[in-house]
């Protein structure tokens, strides 16, 4: 029977379990920069488990230290994918970081809801609509297309 | 709401993880790849460190466009940053501590850097590794120092030459009558310093590349403004 202390059991739910914090917390946050740092707690998890993928019991690390008796050794592949995307890893990260950067500048808040709120209020006055004139609220009989600022006003005008 | 969903999917999908990781054999991996590269891998590719010779020599062409993709990364950090002024007057220099620390270490993250790299072959580590070590000793002065600047011209030039000559040893494998990027066994010595025919070059340029890369990405994100 598995015991609490199986090492296999530890191991993937170590695994298991970062890759399923960090996703909550990529979906849960409202923080950007804690999406991020979520991010890089699932993919610290992705690792570990593609690193266990190639395990094997009593084996050596793949490097050959002896080369009359070549010992056993855990799967090289898996171990060669881990390297390339810690690395790949590290440039998405600060790609991502840069655009929290960016978002930051722009529109002072780093909050998903607030950053995106005022992302939309920014697009609607650049197109010279009022804010939430979409697909959901046309103006008037209006089609969907925005109406250009003038005649929104000019409507405005005659309401009252 | 919103939380609950979210709480749900994660548990969802981690227990679904768990009973499919429960059905794997562990400690016995299936795959018939690994065992074969161990068996032919110091014939083929010279190279002590197995790891060393999946990167550089079976999957070789899979790191040049890794290679890539930290390319497009550092160019579309670069793009989204944009060009900045200079920050040097409003930000204080760290104290006398640091600043010496920070150019005590600099030789020192040098040589380890480059130990790694030049032992890719033979030990754990290669140019992965050492080039980070390389980014790092290059970014402690500028910690230490916020107004001092990098030359990023010459950092790109030391990237486009590295990435350049990685696939010119690839070419350098055509001309000889093998396939793009097949390492070249020059001399067969085992677990020597030169040893492992083309890796050590090829780990030289992917740790110049990988550390002029982040050295430069890391450099732009600290030269950038601060928000008003």
């Amino acid at each position: 029977m598995t015991s609490v202390f199986d090492p296999e059991l530890i191991l993937y739910t170590t695994a298991i379990g970062l890759i399923t914090i960090g996703l909550a917390g990529v979906v849960m946050s409202s923080h950007l920069f804690r999406m991020v740092l979520a991010l890089v707690i699932a993919e610290a998890g992705a690792n570990l488990m593609l690193v266990l993928a190639g395990y094997r019991w009593d084996a050596v690390a793949p490097i050959l230290t002896s080369l009359s008796e070549p010992a056993a050794m855990v799967d090289p592949v898996p171990q060669a994918l881990v390297l390339t995307a810690i690395v790949i890893g590290v440039g998405i990260q600060a790609l991502a970081v840069s655009l929290l950067i960016r978002i930051r500048q722009r529109y002072a808040t780093l909050d998903r809801k607030e950053a995106a709120e005022r992302m939309d209020s920014e697009i609607a006055a650049s197109m010279g609509a009022a804010r939430d004139v979409s697909q959901d609220a046309p103006l008037g009989e209006r089609p969907l297309p925005p109406i250009p600022a003038d005649q929104v006003n000019m409507r405005g005008g005659d309401a009252p | 709401m919103g939380n609950l969903t979210g709480l749900l999917f994660a548990g969802g999908l981690g227990f679904m993880l768990l009973t499919l990781a429960g059905g794997l054999d562990f400690g016995t991996p299936p795959m018939l790849v690994g065992s074969e590269i161990q068996a032919h891998a110091p014939q083929q590719t010279g190279a002590v460190n197995i790891v060393t010779s999946v990167v550089l020599g079976y999957r070789a062409i899979d790191t040049l466009g890794e290679l890539s993709i930290l390319f497009a990364a550092a160019v579309s950090a670069g793009l989204i940053l944009g060009r900045r002024h200079t920050t040097a007057g409003t930000q204080t220099k760290g104290g006398f501590i640091l600043y010496t620390g920070g150019s005590l270490l600099f030789p020192l993250m040098m040589t380890i850097g480059f130990y790694i790299i030049f032992h890719g072959h033979l030990t754990p580590g290669g140019g992965f590794q050492g080039g980070v070590i390389l980014a790092a000793a290059f970014f402690l002065p500028l910690l230490a120092r916020p107004g001092a600047r990098l030359h990023h011209k010459t950092l790109s030039l030391i990237e486009g030459f590295a990435g350049a000559s990685f696939i010119l040893v690839g070419l350098l494998a055509m001309m000889e009558g093998k396939a793009f990027l097949q390492p070249l066994l020059v001399q067969d010595t085992l677990g020597q310093l030169i040893s492992a025919g083309t890796l050590p070059l090829l780990y030289l340029a992917v740790g110049l590349k990988v550390g002029a890369e982040l050295a430069s990405l890391l450099s732009r994100l600290i030269q950038t403004e601060a928000p008003q």
